[in-house]
């Protein structure tokens, strides 16, 4: 922590603050010790715990879901496979409801950002003290917990998602008919294609950052919230948290099943001809 | 908050964990998946299978049941015309058999009558000889000659 007492400002900022390993104009190397050395390190820095959970949650959702397959029976299911089998069908169901085309990619991408991203989600349920307060016994003087509350995760996976979409956009139109369809499209003529252009291009650069932000946005504001609600006075606190926790179950499934379907319709339209 | 490594880092993590879920995740559960399905469609399959086959098999069942029912009867009732076709046989031929003995026990009486009648024939004619001896013997005599026809008559 900060300090032995801090103002709700400090630790506010104490708690939105990242891991921050990078190099810094003075100190080289190291781990940033306040936010504004996190700052100054400027890009060539990593976020600790962003990468290290998420890629925890990754682990635990290929490690979970393989052991599942592996060990899957085609005849009377466990409950654990059964709960896996649920998610997976549920998966399968909205990717061939909104995907027409044909690409074994789709199916496991959607996936992957379903589990991983509720995985990541449901850090948030972690009461917010209890990973910052146990890491500074630990010696480690930040710890943000949820990736998702990180634009760079968000914006990670969403720009992983833009790739794919250039991707596909090119190899099922061909670079000829992806270029036309940004220069044609709404209008077609050719006196508007400066016009198309700008249109088309902008709500390409939009969706990766729409999705991104749209997720990050949701979970940011819903940690904030919950550093807010902790602010209080111990014994109000859990009247408030605890439906704000509730409801959460409810959004951190709903932003996971949103970016994932986002990204399916997306690219369902890149693999569309118009 | 600031936009740094982490982004790439989040990308290269991303890209990584498709990869696997393409590669290690998704096959084995959608295969487990398809089969189960398709063991389900084939048990369902084969239960209707099943279920019409065992239709047929009680159509066919009560149909031999009728078959052989009615054999039993038409068996039956050859039997019961059999029976009463030897027992009429078996009448006939006693009746038959009856006549042909009283028409042997009557011929058999005839000819004994016969014999009989012939016997007595011969011993009548023979008596009448020795009558007709006797009166010649003594023809003097009428008184003599009427004894001798009584007791030829008492003789007869």
């Amino acid at each position: 922590m900060a300090g032995n007492n801090p103002t709700p400002t400090e630790y506010i900022q104490h708690h939105l603050q990242n891991l921050t390993y990078g190099y810094h104009p003075e100190n080289g190397w190291s781990i940033a010790h306040s936010s504004t050395e996190a700052q100054e390190m400027g890009f060539w820095a990593i976020h600790l715990d962003t990468m290290g959970w998420s890629l925890a949650m990754g682990v635990l959702f290929i490690w979970l879901f393989r052991k599942v397959g592996k060990a899957a029976t085609t005849g009377v299911p466990g409950k654990l496979q059964n709960a896996i089998e649920m998610v997976f069908e549920f998966i399968e169901g909205t990717v061939r409801g909104a995907f027409h085309g044909k690409n074994s990619l789709i199916g496991p991408l959607a996936l992957t950002l379903f589990v991983w991203i509720f995985l990541m989600n449901l850090l948030k349920l972690v009461p917010v003290d209890l990973a910052p307060a146990l890491f500074a016994r630990l010696g480690v003087e930040y710890m943000k917990l949820v990736p998702t509350t990180d634009p760079n995760a968000t914006l990670g996976m969403a720009l992983g998602v833009f790739c794919l979409i250039i991707y596909y956009s090119i190899k099922v139109k061909g670079l000829g008919g992806f270029a036309k369809e940004l220069s044609l499209t709404p209008f077609n003529h050719w006196l508007l294609i400066p016009f198309n252009l700008v249109m088309e291009i902008i709500s390409l650069l939009v969706k990766p950052l729409s999705l991104g932000l749209r997720l990050f946005g949701n979970m940011f504001a819903g940690e904030v919230i919950f550093i807010l609600i902790a602010l209080l006075p111990f014994w109000v606190t859990w009247t408030l948290n605890v439906p704000w926790a509730i409801f959460h179950i409810l959004v951190i499934t709903l932003q996971a099943f949103i970016f994932t379907v986002l990204t399916v319709v997306y690219l369902n339209a890149a693999h569309e001809h118009h | 908050m600031n936009i740094n490594m982490t982004l790439i880092g989040q990308m290269i993590a991303f890209a990584i964990f498709v990869w696997f879920c393409i590669k290690y995740v998704w096959p084995p559960i959608n295969n487990a998946l398809h089969e189960r399905q398709k063991k389900i469609a084939d048990g369902l399959d084969a239960a209707s299978r099943a279920a019409r086959d065992l239709e047929l098999a009680e159509q066919q069942a009560e149909e031999t049941l009728r078959e052989s029912k009615e054999q039993a009867a038409e068996i039956l009732e050859n039997a019961h015309k059999r029976s009463n076709q030897m027992i009429d046989e078996a009448r006939e031929q006693a009746r038959q058999e009856g006549e042909r003995m009283i028409a042997n026990a009557k011929t058999e009486i005839d000819q004994e009558v016969n014999r009989a009648k012939e016997e007595l024939r011969g011993q009548v004619s023979r008596l009448a000889i020795v009558g007709a001896e006797r009166i010649l013997e003594s023809s003097i005599d009428e008184k003599q000659h009427a004894k001798l026809v009584d007791k030829l008559a008492e003789e007869l």
